[in-house]
């Protein structure tokens, strides 16, 4: 009950900070940086659904993260709207995932991250290689942002809120799922698998349902993402990518909800931030990473909350051994 | 009424037979011991009437319906529970939490993607049903991590209570008590309603004779001796591959 009261109090920080954030943060540099950040952190959110309560690391995320966006940009390209084309985007993006489930998961563990893999790897292959439909390594352009009830969403600020809201949909959608039976069932089925069938689940459909609602929400992200950029190319469905977004899942803490959004923070700051006064961000990145690994195994969020925890007790113990000795 | 029928069944690990040709008949309501040495086969036979492993050949009939091809979690929602030798609940939950998954494995609602697990009365009332069975209630929503060894071995006993089976398959339900749990753990078995047919292995004969009307000895994956209790004890042959002398 006590641990109740900060926490939302904490909570409604974030939420005021977030809500306020373009009006205090004039430039529309640092905005269009924040918008990254929630974007990405939809993506490791939903990747975190297979790895933090799958148990089931992929390294194909980026594939269907990419195959949202080239569907959208494509179908745009082409002159279609853009409800249709989002729309598009989102089915085809679940029907990839529907494959990739039904092919990895006739295994777990090593074997099933080397079949994503895999399976990202030909995804990609297309991308780079469909020269006549992708165009290949130049990818193609997206000339125009969906207008959102009237608004415009052409300015940083405007198309900040438009992802602010399709992050807090993404965030509260994955807070029910977490509580909700079949989360439950989910988190069983990483734990005890044999049991979990021993008790009248079928794992194998529960971990295929959770797959699709992780490809539902990577390809939200890749969709935001491609109207982040107004472009996309093959060097999004990339291993690296991929590797990035788990890299966001680790750093900040697997099962957590809260882990992925900091770890997305963490990656996305390094990258366009850290970059601009450092020519070799990428081993500032890798040091933080190893770092985090080193101290905090369980990730940033847990490492954080256990560190602060005991350093609590620690205080009380001191203050308690004070009054004693007075 | 026979609750479970096993005709001729068999299965090999590579050239090792683990099942040879089992025959075994249990009434509706009874009280089966299946005893035998260390590599006996019990387990494996457990692990075949669930499903867990399929046979070479022969049947498992439940209340007179062939089973032997259907998938495990199939046979769960027909009524077949069991406990496991080597512990195998779910360590980062409650006590609560783990028999409540039990519970949610047989309702629709596991598929239920709204809704707090935690907040499901039915569901959290059966389970503390099934905890004071075991006399857990108290602890109930302790985590896991925080249990002794002979509490998890009675989270094992109430997760296959909770779901109100018909057959109940206890694996070694006495191993690694000391003499004071393994009398609550056989108190808490006699209470067990008749509606219930139950087979317990047991490894250590001493423990759970007295809990069982008829005794199947099994040694190198055959049935050597059946009968009561009386009838097994007195064998010869019982003497020969279970006592060792």
């Amino acid at each position: 009950m006590s641990a109740r009261g900060p926490r939302f109090f904490a909570i409604g920080v974030a939420i005021a900070i977030l809500l306020t954030l373009p009006l205090w943060i004039a430039n529309s540099y640092y905005v269009n940086i924040a918008s990254q950040i929630l974007l990405w952190a939809v993506a490791a959110l939903a990747l975190n659904v297979l790895v933090g309560y799958g148990g089931l690391v992929s390294l194909g995320h980026a594939a269907l993260f990419g195959a949202a966006g080239y569907t959208a940009a494509l179908l745009l390209k082409a002159g279609h709207g853009h409800l249709v084309a989002d729309l598009a985007a989102i089915g085809f993006t679940l029907f990839v995932s529907a494959i990739f489930a039904i092919l990895s998961l006739r295994s777990t563990g090593i074997a099933f991250l080397m079949i994503t893999l895999a399976l990202g790897q030909i995804l990609w292959g297309i991308a780079y290689r469909w020269v006549s439909l992708t165009q290949g390594d130049n990818g193609v352009n997206v000339t125009t942002r969906p207008r959102f009830f009237g608004i415009s969403l052409a300015t940083a600020d405007a198309f900040y809120y438009a992802v602010l809201i399709v992050f807090a949909l993404a965030v509260i959608s994955m807070a029910i799922f977490v509580r909700s039976p079949f989360g439950a069932s989910l988190r069983g089925t990483r734990d005890q698998a044999r049991r979990m069938n021993a008790l009248g689940y079928n794992v194998w459909l529960i971990r295929f349902l959770a797959f699709l609602f992780s490809g539902f929400w990577t390809g939200i992200a890749g969709l935001l993402f491609v109207y982040y950029n107004q472009f996309i190319s093959p060097q999004v469905m990339a291993l690296q990518t991929s590797a990035e977004i788990l890299l966001m899942v680790i750093s900040g803490g697997t099962a957590t909800l809260l882990g992925p959004i900091a770890g997305a923070a963490i990656v996305v700051v390094m990258k366009n931030v850290a970059s601009a006064y450092i020519e070799r961000w990428n081993l500032v990145l890798g040091v933080i990473f190893v770092l985090i690994i080193s101290f905090m195994p369980d990730g940033l969020i847990p490492g954080t909350a256990r560190i602060w925890r005991s350093g609590w007790q620690t205080l009380r113990a001191r203050a308690a051994r004070g009054v004693r000795v007075s | 009424m026979t609750a479970l029928a096993i005709n001729a069944l068999c299965k090999s690990f590579g050239g090792l037979r683990v099942t040879s040709n089992v025959n075994l008949s249990v009434e509706a309501g009874e009280r089966r011991l299946i005893i035998g040495p260390n590599g006996a086969g019990k387990t494996t036979l457990f692990n075949l009437i669930t499903g867990e492993l399929s046979p070479d050949s022969g049947s498992i009939e439940l209340f007179g319906s062939d089973i032997t091809k259907l998938a495990s979690r199939k046979r769960a929602h027909l009524g077949v529970a069991r406990t496991y030798q080597i512990i195998t609940l779910f360590a980062g939950e409650t006590i609560l939490h783990n028999v409540s998954l039990a519970l949610l494995g047989l309702s629709p609602l596991r598929w239920s993607f709204f809704g707090n697990l935690d907040r499901q009365h039915h569901i959290v009332e059966s389970a503390r049903e099934a905890l004071a069975h075991v006399g857990l209630e108290t602890i109930a929503a302790r985590p896991l991590a925080q249990t002794s060894y002979g509490e998890r071995r009675r989270v094992e006993i109430a997760m296959a209570l909770a779901q109100k089976p018909k057959l109940l398959l206890l694996d070694e339900p006495f191993a690694g008590l000391s003499i004071d749990e393994r009398r609550d753990v056989q108190q808490l078995l006699k209470r067990i309603p008749r509606e219930v047919s139950i087979v317990m292995i047991e490894h250590n004969m001493d423990v759970a004779l007295d809990f069982a009307e008829k005794v199947t000895l099994l040694h190198f994956g055959e049935v050597i001796v059946e009968g009561t209790r009386s009838d097994v004890v007195n064998d010869p042959r019982t003497r020969e591959v279970y006592l060792g002398h």
